[in-house]
């Protein structure tokens, strides 16, 4: 008993440690990026530390914040747009008697199974028609085609995990077909939606490629910042803005993990 | 409080008919049961009187007014849900309150019948909670009580107790039929337990298949089965049938049964001497006898209950079940000799199933 070493939980702890090494390490050099004030090759860390390019992007005429600004405001259209789309469409999908149901659910998928880039050079040529190119509404409704699939499939699942019998009860009750709608649906589809505005709203904030490709130069949202500042070799500010663009994303998905519950999950794709 | 009438009811799921014309009248104040297999049309038929369901032909009116085009919201009935379907988003004061809210009644209106609903089915302590914080039988109370509040022409219960375990049932069933009795409101309960029919119903509607076999009072059904399938259906254990062919001749009227054997009947001169027919007899309307007096068989399986005596009887003719209320106390394999009592046996036409 006594010295027989038991080593059993070595290649456990080599593989979460490999593990979190691939989470956490970009995560590290993001980080130590974001506060370094000097690092040259070949130094392995930074040669001076400070808050430095923290005060260049957060300064008041900086426009990491006016891109962050304009990054909300596009993702809280987004989700309003998704919202008007999916919550018709979903509460249809999940009810209704439709043909070519499995069609339609297929067809918001269509965007994400192409290569995105194909999809918004396309889409950017087709915006210049109509002088989208370069507006907000042109990268809303970029986002919007992006976020639909979330937000359809998900609203779908909520719609479809609420009991129709309480609908039913409601209309014996003596409610209208609305106020069904509106008393009893919505507020047990109520967390799904929610679920489904957040991963929208964070799609939309993380989203470069429609965005670079429909809103640039005019529409600067903070990942295109965030480009711009790599691509001119600025690290520093670029990963200042990366890691803010985390925070939303980590937080919401805290959130997210409350409000989807099995029910709605069960119902996905259904 | 109103009347139901059921005139010439067809549904059809597409091409698929399941309800082939159903004439039902149900009087105000009636708590009638419809009665029947799963899948025999009784739910459809509860639904389409709520309106959750299309009426494909035929009419249903309620209180003198045709309903068929009528939404569900107007109808004026309070159904009762098998799941309950209580929301789980409002308290149960709210869940009971919510038709009174919808019509936008005052507020000290609402808490009254709230109130008074809830003293009635002993719920006045859990109004403020939600309803996965209840159990099954209270939830059951609550989908009633919110029917109750809503104080409608008509009640309609669909299977209301097949979720709750066989003591809490037996207590249900009693505090429905009381409640009843106390508002007096017209009730339309489907089941498939013949047992819940029996013990609640003022008359019972016996479906099958999308057809109505027998409407009549539990007693009546019991007593006059007009055929094979509603005589097996009402009672427990159920009846004995037992295929045999009909002797009229001699001035006695017997049946010869498969095995070989003869029950004499006390009924004289109906039907035709060789007409194929079914004997039917009733567990509990057989006591022993001896030599050539009944049927002979030999004790399979005995089940003492307490207050009764349950035995199962091999026999040429079949599988035969008998229920004494007196103990008895056979060995498996011991020859026995059920006699009927000749006043309670039924003679079914072996084609048609009808009674003779």
């Amino acid at each position: 008993m006594i010295g027989a070493l038991n080593l059993g939980w070595l290649p456990r702890a080599i593989i979460l440690g490999l593990l979190a090494f691939a989470i956490f390490g970009p995560l590290a050099n993001l980080a130590l990026w974001a506060f370094a004030e000097a690092w040259f090759f070949p130094n392995k860390l930074p040669s001076q530390w400070g808050f430095r390019f923290w005060e260049v992007v957060f300064r008041p005429t900086g426009r990491a914040m006016e891109a962050l600004s304009v990054s909300i405001w596009i993702a809280l259209l987004t989700v309003a747009v998704s919202l008007a789309v999916s919550i018709p469409a979903g509460l249809a999908l999940a009810r209704g008697r439709l043909p070519w149901r499995a069609l339609i659910m297929l067809a918001f998928l269509l965007p994400q199974a192409f290569p995105s880039l194909p999809v918004y050079i396309n889409v950017a040529r087709i915006f210049y028609q109509f002088g989208l190119n370069g507006t907000v509404a042109g990268v809303v409704l970029v986002h919007t085609l992006h976020g639909l699939v979330f937000a359809v499939w998900i609203t779908t699942a909520a719609f479809a995990s609420v009991d129709k019998e309480l609908e039913q009860a409601a209309r014996n009750l003596g409610a209208s077909g609305l106020r069904t709608f509106f008393t009893v649906t919505l507020p047990l589809a109520a967390p799904g939606i929610v679920a489904s505005a957040i991963f929208v709203f964070l799609e939309s904030l993380d989203e470069f490629t429609g965005s670079y490709f429909v809103g640039a130069p005019e529409i600067q949202t903070l990942p295109l910042t965030m480009f711009l500042a790599s691509m001119g070799g600025n690290y520093q500010i670029s990963s200042i803005t990366a890691l803010i663009l985390l925070v939303p994303s980590i937080g919401f998905m805290l959130i997210v993990e409350r409000f989807l519950k099995a029910d709605v999950m069960a119902k996905m794709g259904n | 409080m109103a009347a139901v009438v059921i005139r010439d009811v067809e549904k059809a799921f597409g091409s698929t008919k399941v309800i082939h014309g159903i004439n039902v009248d149900i009087a105000d104040g009636e708590f009638v049961v419809l009665v029947g297999p799963s899948g025999c049309g009784k739910s459809t038929l509860l639904r389409m009187v709520a309106g959750l369901e299309e009426i494909s032909g035929g009419t249903i009116s309620i209180g003198n007014r045709v309903v068929n085009h009528l939404p569900p919201k107007d109808r004026d009935v309070a159904m009762v849900f098998q799941n309950y379907a209580l929301y789980p988003h409002m308290t149960v004061y709210d869940n009971m309150a919510f038709s009174m809210k919808l019509r936008k009644a005052d507020d000290k209106l609402i808490d009254e019948r709230v109130q008074k609903a809830a003293g009635i089915l002993n719920l006045r302590e859990y109004l403020k909670r939600f309803p996965r914080q209840l159990s099954g039988g209270q939830r059951q109370r609550v989908a009633m009580g919110r029917a109750i509040v809503r104080d409608p022409q008509v009640f309609l219960f669909d299977e209301p107790l097949s979720n709750l375990d066989a003591k809490l049932r037996v207590q249900m069933r009693t505090e429905i039929k009381a409640l009843h009795q106390r508002l007096k409101t017209t009730t339309v309960y489907v089941t498939h337990d013949q047992v819940e029919a029996m013990t609640m119903a003022d008359r019972i509607v016996v479906m099958h298949d999308g057809i109505v076999e027998q409407i009549g009072t539990p007693l009546e059904l019991y007593d006059h089965p007009v055929n094979t399938f509603v005589a097996g259906f009402i009672g427990s254990p159920a009846m004995n049938f037992i295929n045999g062919t009909l002797r009229n001749g001699g001035g006695s009227l017997r049946v010869e049964t498969a095995g070989g054997q003869a029950v004499r009947l006390q009924a004289a001169g109906k039907g035709v001497d060789g007409q194929p027919i079914i004997l039917g007899v009733r567990p509990e309307h057989l006591s022993l006898g001896a030599g050539n007096e009944g049927i002979a068989g030999q004790v399979n399986v005995i089940e003492p209950t307490g207050a009764e005596t349950q035995i199962f009887v091999d026999t040429p003719a079949g599988s035969v079940t008998a229920v004494f209320t007196e103990r008895h106390d056979f060995a498996p394999g011991t020859p026995i000799v059920l006699k009927p009592q000749a006043n309670s046996i039924h003679l079914f036409d072996a084609q048609t199933g009808q009674h003779l």
